[in-house]
């Protein structure tokens, strides 16, 4: 039964059909998405922290709103994948669980500091540049609900890059103490948001059956060559330099070729040792906490009135 | 205290006004309120809605998807109820 199950799962991938929640679908299957997917969510939901230590220090009312906004989007988008993640059958507290005890993971990138304000112009120009490299893909990705939490988020996140590519050329235009600021945040994020698409092709450990039940549907190398492609171009044209002396356009691939990536640092940083791992997760730890007596009080008042629980 | 997992709530929008309403996707709330409030937040900070309905998941009654086949079979065989079953005239206009 189950060997007939997983053939007709199989084809339904090969033509390129859904997923949806209640169909049939192998358990490593579901494992792995429960992982890529809460792993994501993780991701947006402590990615808030590295730009919230910015919003009371925005330079102008301009920049706070929209920074807020931006934050705000990011709570969106932990929540609608936290719901794709819910329908694989796992709750809300369970992968708070995970994500408090270490047991999942979330994205390396948000756990390197925020030092000055072109720090934010880096984030939404690359980290949220490379994301919706990463998320545009998934638009595509095989099971229904993940799907459209990605139709809904790319929708959004254009804005976020826009808004740091803003910030960048603003900067790089400005004095030159700006200019220096602009430059030296790209020499930090440049490395660490190459790393977010994760370990090279060769060495990681979930690409092929990902591929095979089209999770993925482009590998790690692809969707980073894709990201350098169209960055290069982005950085010469508001006069910043990609710190990679090895950066060369390779006229027979017709890709940029770049240098090594340091794994040993992406491995350390994924292990807990970055600069921010330790305050990320204390951080959520204590506002999950302090919400304790906000989420009794608000099902002991449902359970009191007409409409309640 | 162990934390208890809130109700989950699906969300559906209506576009604009006259329009179809639309499954958007879900949350969690404590009540209808809460979820209403909650639906503005979650799916509607660009204009996306005229309308907001929610209901709670529990309450959502669904077909199984192993019954597809036979669920929908009724509607297999019947090509008279399209248009194009019928042959007429091209002379006869406004049909």
């Amino acid at each position: 039964m189950s060997a007939d199950n997983e053939i007709i799962f199989q084809e339904k991938i090969d033509a390129g059909l859904k997923i949806e929640p209640k169909d049939w679908m192998p358990d490593k299957y579901r494992k792995h998405l429960i992982r890529q997917i809460s792993q994501h969510a993780h991701s947006e939901i402590i990615g808030m922290q590295p730009e919230g230590n910015w919003i009371t220090r925005a330079p102008s009312l301009r920049a706070k709103m929209v920074l807020i906004a931006k934050v705000q989007d990011e709570a969106g988008h932990g929540l609608y994948l936290y719901s794709a993640t819910e329908t694989l059958g796992i709750t809300r507290n369970e992968l708070i669980h995970q994500l408090q005890t270490g047991k999942a993971k979330y994205s390396s990138i948000f756990n390197y500091p925020t030092l000055t304000w072109a720090d934010m112009g880096a984030i939404g120009w690359l980290v949220d540049g490379a994301a919706i490299v990463n998320q545009q893909s998934l638009r595509r990705t095989s099971y229904g609900p993940y799907s459209r939490a990605m139709v809904r988020i790319c929708k959004e996140e254009s804005f976020h890059q826009r808004q740091g590519y803003e910030i960048m050329s603003k900067m790089s235009n400005g004095t030159p103490e700006q200019q220096e600021m602009a430059q030296d945040a790209l020499n930090r994020w440049w490395w660490p948001s190459l790393m977010m698409f994760g370990p090279q092709d060769s060495d990681s450990a979930h690409t092929s059956n990902a591929m095979k039940w089209k999770i993925k549907r482009e590998t790690n190398d692809d969707l980073r060559q894709l990201f350098v492609d169209r960055t290069v171009k982005q950085a010469d044209l508001i006069g910043l330099e990609i710190p990679d002396p090895k950066l060369k356009w390779n006229p027979e691939t017709k890709h940029y070729d770049f240098g090594e990536i340091d794994w040993e640092e992406f491995w350390e940083v994924v292990n807990g040792n970055g600069f921010c791992n330790k305050v990320r997760i204390n951080n959520h730890i204590n506002a999950h906490a302090e919400g304790q007596w906000v989420r009794e009080a608000a099902l002991a008042y449902a359970e009191k009135t007409q409409n309640g629980v | 205290m162990s934390d208890k997992n809130l109700p989950i709530w699906e969300v559906f929008l209506q576009p604009k006004t006259g329009a179809s309403f639309q499954h958007a996707g879900n949350l969690h709330a404590t009540d209808e309120e809460m979820a209403l409030q909650n639906a503005r937040e979650l799916y509607t900070r660009r204009q996306e809605g005229t309308c907001i309905w929610v209901v709670k998941t529990e309450h959502i009654v669904s077909s199984s998807p192993e019954d597809q086949s036979s669920f929908f079979d009724p509607a297999d065989d019947k090509v008279y109820r399209y248009p194009t079953f019928f042959k007429v005239s091209k002379k006869a206009k406004g049909l």
